[in-house]
């Protein structure tokens, strides 16, 4: 499925460019950081190429073998639960890509075990905290088992030990050879997650360095001003 | 002001007396009006769902027409069921005129637009949040549809009982339709307008309370489940 290939992608709303001829390949291996500033376009171009938003110009093409079926997932900044259990919501999940009744039920059990959540698996998702949610989102995407996922803002809305928690699950997911792709405006996690970094300012992508060098020696100017801007601690 | 005590005292001996004629004029209207509001459900919920999340030409026009037929006059609707209904009409060789089937298919007119058109909103409303989130996932229109209005149960239930109000309390329709026969088509609006213009105002006003507990005792339910499925479920 990978690599997916994006040339001269572009994205305009009523006449507004959000997204401005981007080209990029995202390949196995590294984890992927978008990074920029608030209205960059990081989430669109997240967006674009999950295939959640279809792109004005260019093209958006998964090179790989089996690019036909979808073995890519995504965790959204706000997670969207069903007015069901937790496991309920796992097995949703399952239940759309055609796995059967009884493997569902299995799946999403050790899924919700490997999370950390076996204990609130029958539980309403909906009444679970902001920090099981997310962690309930992560796992939702984790029993697709996807070759690549897509993680906008993950933690944004999370507090220091729940932000630690996805962190790890990521990492998790990560290990079982998923290809992580990221949004994040944390600079901290961008080390801690990161492999590459993909900057992106105002709609275009500016910079595209391993995660050391991002931090060393930015190529460009906003980059630059970018992590100068941010505040060192975090 | 002392015949209506007398009245009341009147009416309280025929509802606790369990009259015959009482009951059977109150179990024949939530014979018609119940039927209704199911085969209005069965028709207007999907409709609404499927207005709510497809997108097709002529879809803004269909959701006016149906928010103005809201507010159908039911004499209107009798009119319409009866020339359609009647001898020389259309349907006439059916020969349901004058039975509770007619009156059945008015009521199911009269209340289609209101489920249909007030599910549409609320799924819309939840189709707004939930749209990304299950794209993600996999889920075309179809199954988008189904999982909302599973999603939606509880507001959903409220719809449905609006409806039956809107049923159980009008009389133009039925009274047009039915013929307000004795022992055959006579409900509990009709009977109570009959015998409030005969003078007969125990009878009427017993009917008149047993309505409105009915419709009160309804909707008191449906508040209380969807307040304890609210906060079990979130």
């Amino acid at each position: 499925m990978l690599p997916l290939v994006l040339e001269q992608v572009t994205f305009a709303v009523n006449g507004r460019l959000i997204i401005d001829r981007v080209s990029m390949e995202v390949g196995e291996g590294p984890r992927t950081i978008i990074l920029g500033p608030n209205g960059a376009g990081k989430s669109v171009l997240m967006r674009l190429c999950h295939g959640l938003l279809k792109p004005s110009g260019g093209s958006i093409v998964w090179r790989g073998t089996n690019g036909g079926r979808r073995r890519q997932a995504m965790v959204f900044q706000r997670p969207v639960m069903l007015r069901r259990s937790a496991l309920a919501n796992v097995a949703y999940g399952l239940k759309l890509t055609g796995v059967a009744p009884r493997e569902r039920e299995l799946r999403a059990r050790d899924v919700l075990e490997a999370v950390g959540l076996a204990s609130v698996a029958d539980r309403p998702a909906r009444v679970l905290s902001g920090g099981e949610q997310q962690k309930l989102a992560l796992a939702r995407a984790w029993a697709l088992g996807p070759e690549v996922l897509f993680l906008d803002e993950p933690t944004a809305n999370l507090d220091p030990g729940a932000t630690r928690d996805v962190e790890t699950i990521v990492g998790q997911i990560r290990a079982g050879g998923t290809k992580i792709v990221m949004t994040t405006h944390s600079l901290g996690q961008a080390k801690r997650l990161g492999d590459e970094i993909l900057f992106l300012n105002q709609g275009r992508l500016v910079e595209r360095s391993p995660v050391d060098r991002f931090f060393a020696k930015p190529t460009s100017a906003e980059a630059d001003a970018f992590i100068r801007g941010e505040v060192p601690w975090d | 002001m002392n015949e209506i005590a007398v009245a009341l005292g009147e009416a309280g001996r025929l509802i606790f007396g369990l009259d015959a004629k009482l009951a059977e004029i109150v179990l024949l209207s939530l014979r018609v009006s119940l039927t209704a509001v199911l085969l209005a459900s069965v028709l207007g919920l999907p409709l609404g769902a499927a207005i709510g999340v497809g997108r097709f030409p002529g879809r803004q026009a269909l959701i006016v027409a149906l928010n103005a037929l809201m507010g159908l006059p039911p004499v209107v609707v009798g009119l319409l069921v009866y020339l359609l209904l009647s001898r020389a009409g259309p349907l006439g060789q059916f020969g349901i005129l004058f039975t509770p089937a007619a009156m059945v298919a008015a009521q199911t007119i009269l209340i289609l637009p209101i489920v249909a058109a007030l599910s549409r909103q609320v799924i819309e409303d939840a189709w707004q949040e939930y749209r990304e989130q299950l794209q993600s996932l996999g889920a075309g229109p179809i199954t988008s549809a189904l999982t909302l209005l599973w999603d939606t149960r509880f507001s959903l239930v409220t719809i449905v009982l609006a409806g039956f109000g809107r049923a159980a309390a009008e009389v133009g329709a039925v009274m047009i339709v039915g013929g307000n026969i004795d022992g055959v088509t006579r409900v509990m609006t009709t009977a109570i307008a009959l015998e409030s213009s005969k003078g007969d105002l125990p009878l009427a006003l017993g009917l008149g309370i047993i309505l409105l507990s009915l419709v009160l005792g309804l909707n008191a339910a449906a508040y209380w489940v969807k307040e304890a499925a609210q906060r079990r479920y979130g």
